[in-house]
Order: C-alpha cells, then structure tokens, then sequence
C-alpha cells in the first residue's frame, strides 16, 4: 500500500549513539521500505483497515516537547506523592515526573539511558520473535528516541503504583510519536504499574508505544492500563511480556478514549508455573474503532492464562477482539481460560470476536468461548417497570455488564478508578 | 382509579386479550382467575407497559390519564407497581443500588425531592423490619442466585418501598410455600389502604384465604366472563374453571 505516513516518518532517522542500536534501527527500516504496512489481506489486519492512517503526512516527533505548558488537569486524580514518569508526545518530563530514591528500584528515561549508558537500554530493543516482523515495531524501532528503563532489583517489593503517563498535548500540526518501555523484575521482585493515556486538549497525533517486560521467577507484575487518548487520536500499542518460572503477570485494561486503537500483547509463559491473568474492557461509540490482538504462548510445564475481557460497542462504532493461545509441546498440566463477550448498543456498530486455540501437549485444561449479544430486553423492562428511565436502564446494564470484568482488581482504589471511568456523566459508557 | 374499557390486545399476531372491562376503585382488592392462557399475564404486562403487547382497541385511564400513552418508567413514577411473575435476574447490579435508582428517579419524575443514602436506608430498614427480611437480600445483585420464594419476597419488598398506588401482583402466588405465602400476604395486607389498590392475578384460590378481595372476576378467553365477591372463588375452587364455560354457555343460550 502506498503509505505517505511512512515516507514522512522514516525520513532522516535519527543517529544512534551505538553500532547494536544502529544496526538494529538500519534493519528495521530495510524491512520497512520493503514490506511497507499491512493491508487487510494480511490476517492479523483483516477487521482494521490502516488506508486512511497511511495517507496521513504526520510529523515525526515534537520538537517542543520538553517545554509545551500542560495545564494542572490533565494531572488531576493522580497522588501527589505518586511515583510518576510523565511524557508529552512521547518525550520524557522530568519536571513533571516524580521519581522515587528508592533502594533497588531504578527509573530512567530511555532518552537519558541512550546518551549516558547505551548499553543498558539495549533490552529495550529485544523483541520477541514475531513481533519483530510487525510494522508498527519496525517504524518503532527505527525511530524510537524516548521511554524508559525501568528496573526493580531481585527480591525487592515496591509497594506504591507507579504511574506511567503518557501526555497527548496539541502541538503546530498533529505529530507521530515513538516510544519504547522496559520494564524487568529480578527473582522475586513486585512491582504495580498504572499505564495511563490522557489527552492535554484536542489533538489528532498517532502514537506508537512499545513496552516489553521481563519478569523473573517468582516476581509479580501488576500492569493496569487505562487508555482514555484524545477523541481525534490514534493509539498503536505492542505489549510484550516473558514470564520466568512461577512468574505472574496481573494486566488490567480499559481501552476508552482515542479514535484508532490497535493493542497487540504477547505473553509467553516461559517458566514452570509462570500465570497470566488478564482482564480488560472496551468500550466504544462515535466512530471508534479499538483492535485487541492477545497471543498468549504457554512454553512450559502447568502455566496457567486466565483472560476475560468484554467490548461494548456503540453508535457506529467498531471493536474487534483476537485471542489466541498456544499451547506448546512438552507445556503439560497448563490451564487456559479465555472468554470474550460482547455488546452492541447500536445496530450500526460492530463487533467482531475471534478465540483461537491451538494445542500441542497433553494433559492440558483449555477452555475458550466469545458471544457478541444485545442488551436483556427482560431486564430493561424490569429496570423500566420500577421507575428508571429507558436511558439510564441502559446504562445501569451495560455498566454492570462490563464492571464484572474489574470486580476483583487490587487495590481497591485502582479498582474504583477503573469503575468510576466506566459510569458517571462523563464515563466512557455515557450516551 | 384504574378504568379498563373494552382492551383488546394482540400479542406476536394473536388476539389475546377480547374486549375486557375492569373498573378498580381505590382502596379495593380485585382477584382475577382464570385459567393458563386466558391472558392474565398479558393484562399485567400490558397495564405496566412491556413492549411487544399491541393495544388493537380500547382504552386504560389511570387517576384519569391515558396510561397506555405512557412509558413503562412514567407508568410507575404515576403510581403503578407489576410484581412480576418471574423477576429478572441482574448480574453487576447491587440491590441496594437498583432500588435507591428507582425510588429516586421515580420521586424525581415526580418533582418530589430526592432522598440521600441515610434517609433511604432508613426507610429500607423500616420495610424490611415488617416484612420480616434479611439485611443480606440487599447486598446482592438484583434477584441473582435468590430462591423462587425469595425472588417473590423481593418483590414485596420493592413494592412496599417504592408505596404505588396500584400495585399488580402477578401470580405472586406461585411455587411459594405456604410459610412464604403468608409473609407474602403479610406484606400486601399491611399496605392496605383507602388510598391503595391491589389487582391480584392468580390462578388458584389459595392466596385469597390471605389476602381477602372485595372482588373476584374469572377471565376467559381474553375477557371477564364474571365477577363477584370472595365467595366466587371458593365456587371456582369446588366447580373448576370448566364450570365457569358452562354457565357460560348456559347463559349466553
């Protein structure tokens, strides 16, 4: 296809300060220029169409980054005393950044780690293998100036959030940014992570945000994401995850805000025992369209996946839901539970779901099931007939439909934040 | 309070309900009975306004406005409570919650003003106190996982907390044992009042032994083909629904 966006994008990239990093960055634009974007022949791209993104001539970075003014809301309901890594269009912020003097926790920009110790981001360019063929990754890699390197230390416990912001503020002309996260915990380590998407004011930028995390045995990674972009913005996430022997990884998702969304997370499960639980919620309307492609790979003996996620999707808006786990030769006694359930608020939106199984070892429990229905016409009725009116009815259902989904969150007030996102006047499910 | 002049309704392309005439005044309790399919649950539905029943004729006043104008939301805010006959199960949504939402939003419709957490759960106390119900009922979701029988005490419940002024109980009667028959009774005994009217909608008799009507009519075949005091359902009890048809037919050679 021809991709205007990428000819913009891929112009004059930038130096890198290591033969590995420009290694790396060269070979990822050879195969860019080679194979260029997918089209929606290409399975993994068959229900979101990149046509339109591709003709948009976006600028690469936003050289007033460090310094644009960001308004004291788009940091409200954020602890003061947090810890915090703030970004605006995909560049660091440390005078808005809160960072912790913390024994065995160790937070820095990738920006910062390239130019004083570039061999210490350099785990931040390893992919797994199959995400290293996927565009989005290539353009990443190729350009990526910022992020950041996060370390927790073996054995050690964190035990407030950290919060990872990610700034969409209105620059001279909507932009394209590309950052890249590292996220490693030592044996036994734990760590809470609160990703979060706000936007500054009204922008159309396309963002393009790589994390990766390696979370050694016996350590436990809890990872919530609330994406809640601009309304005219594009959000292309790759999230990739190794799990160690009796590792867990807790993920918390809500996808809310920007007009294009695509989340690929990719979970190997490669240690005895390592256990993936995953709860996320779409909820879409205007013309939305959210894509979530999760490929869980269980590579060893009793891993366990537990994944439950739930799309709404209104007016004309579209949701698409891929969920794929592997079971592995030689991953006996592995347990897998994915359930996918949908609902449509609107006969002009869309949802289109997708479990995928595939199971090569013995001894396993998989099971997987995926619905797209209707709001309960009964229990409408019923909510109607004592009095509440056929709008609030609606939303009351479709709140309660999607809150089962955070039911169990840790801490509670995570679990609160997440739930006050989906209701109220202002929520992502209000009409 | 409620005047039913010559309804007929069709529901998926069948008539159901055939020319039906009921006055309730306030202050009375009107039993109809009649036997499966006579459309006994349709006239419940209707009258609290479930989409998918089509009114082909007649007319339904309310205090004397048209209540088949209204939305089944309105229809209650005015004053008109269904106990259902099969309350629906609402996953994710704590009772407590669901009838705070509607006590409010009617009270609002209402232009009354809205009652804050405290002023609400004492009142909940108050109605949970006569009716002899547990705290525990209003911890969880809306009738998931409750009982048959205490399925129907919710309903009581919520009826005795949102105070309608028409209250219709739909077979409220069934798959209930006799002790959570007589809390059931208990519940719609207590309401009575001047200012009150209940349409009790049973198929067996065996309610009215507690709940005693001032009027009893048999529905057949979509219409009223008798009425009168308690004693007719005693009759209706000896004789079966098969007498009724009799007389029926009888009268109308």
């Amino acid at each position: 296809m021809e991709a205007p966006l990428l000819d913009a994008l891929t112009a004059d990239p930038p130096a890198a300060a290591v033969p590995w990093l420009g290694e790396a960055r060269e070979a990822a634009l050879d195969a860019l220029r080679r194979d260029g974007l997918p089209d929606t022949r290409v399975e993994a791209w068959k229900y979101t169409s990149l046509r339109a993104l591709a003709q948009r001539r976006l600028l690469r970075d936003d050289a007033s980054a460090a310094s644009r003014p960001i308004g004291a809301h788009v940091l409200e309901g954020i602890d003061a005393q947090a810890l915090r890594m703030v970004f605006v269009n995909g560049r660091y912020r440390a005078d808005l950044s809160q960072l912790p003097d913390a024994e065995g926790l160790s937070l820095r920009s990738l920006a910062d780690t390239l130019a004083h110790d570039p061999d210490a981001a350099r785990g931040a360019f390893v992919q797994r293998d199959g995400g290293i063929a996927e565009a989005f990754a290539r353009l990443n890699t190729a350009t990526a100036v910022d992020g950041a390197i996060l370390r927790v230390a073996a054995g050690v416990q964190i035990p407030a959030p950290l919060e990872i912001v990610w700034i969409g503020a209105p620059a001279e002309a909507d932009l394209a940014w590309h950052a890249r996260v590292l996220i490693e915990l030592g044996a036994g380590a734990s760590l809470a992570v609160v990703e979060r998407h706000v936007a500054e004011a009204a922008h159309a930028h396309l963002g393009n945000l790589l994390v990766r995390c390696v979370v050694g045995a016996g350590a436990t990674l809890a990872w919530s994401t609330l994406q809640d972009a601009a309304p005219g913005s594009s959000l292309i996430r790759r999230s990739e995850a190794t799990l160690a022997e009796a590792a867990q990884l807790h993920l918390h998702t809500l996808e809310a805000g920007a007009q294009f969304v695509r989340h690929d997370l990719a979970v190997d499960l490669a240690g005895d025992r390592a256990r993936l639980v995953s709860r996320g919620v779409f909820a879409l309307r205007g013309r939305q369209h959210a894509d979530t492609h999760l490929d869980v790979r269980h590579l060893a003996r009793d891993t366990t996946c537990d994944l439950v996620w739930r799309g709404v999707a209104d007016e004309r808006s579209r949701g698409v839901f891929h969920g794929a786990i592997t079971i592995a030769p030689g991953a006996d006694g592995s347990d897998a539970q994915l359930s996918n359930k949908n609902l449509l608020l609107s006969p002009n939106a869309e949802i289109d779901t997708q479990p995928v199984l595939e199971i090569h070892a013995d001894e396993v429990k998989a099971a997987h099931g995926a619905t797209v229905g209707q709001l309960d016409e009964r229990a409408l009725f019923y909510l109607r007939s004592r009095g509440i009116p056929a709008e609030d009815a609606r939303m009351l259902l479709t709140q309660a439909f999607c809150a089962a989904v955070f039911a169990e969150v840790e801490p509670a007030p995570l679990r609160e934040r997440l739930l006050a996102r989906l209701g109220g006047p202002d929520g992502a499910l209000a009409s | 309070m409620l005047k039913i002049d010559n309804l007929h309704v069709r529901v998926a392309g069948k008539d159901i309900i055939k020319g039906l005439d009921l006055e309730i005044r306030a202050g009375e309790v009107h039993a109809i009975m009649g036997p499966n399919g006579a459309g006994k649950s349709t006239l419940g539905h209707v009258l609290a306004g479930r989409e998918g029943y089509e009114v082909t004729g007649g007319s339904v006043t309310f205090d004397g406005i048209d209540l088949l104008a209204l939305e089944p939301e309105a229809r209650a805010a005015a004053g008109v409570f269904l106990a259902f006959q099969y309350p629906v199960e609402i996953p994710g949504v704590n009772n407590t919650y669901f009838l705070r939402a509607a006590l409010n939003a009617q009270r609002k419709q209402r232009g009354e003003a809205e009652l804050d957490s405290m002023q609400f759960l004492k009142r909940v106390r108050e109605k949970l106190a006569v009716l002899h119900l547990k705290d525990e009922l209003l911890h969880r979701a809306v009738n998931e996982g409750f009982s048959g029988g205490e399925k129907k005490r919710n309903e009581i419940f919520q009826m005795a907390l949102l105070e309608p002024k028409l209250a219709i109980l739909d077979e409220t009667d069934s798959g209930l044992d006799i002790d959570a028959l007589k809390m059931v009774a208990h519940g719609v005994n207590a309401m009575r009042d001047p200012g009150r009217a209940f349409l009790l909608i049973t198929h067996y008799q065996r309610l009215l032994d507690y709940i005693v009507p001032d009027v009893v009519h048999v529905l057949a075949d979509g219409r009223i083909v008798e009425s009168g005091d308690k004693s007719l359902a005693l009759k209706l009890e000896e004789h079966g629904y098969a007498w009724v048809a009799e007389r029926k037919l009888a009268g109308a050679g």
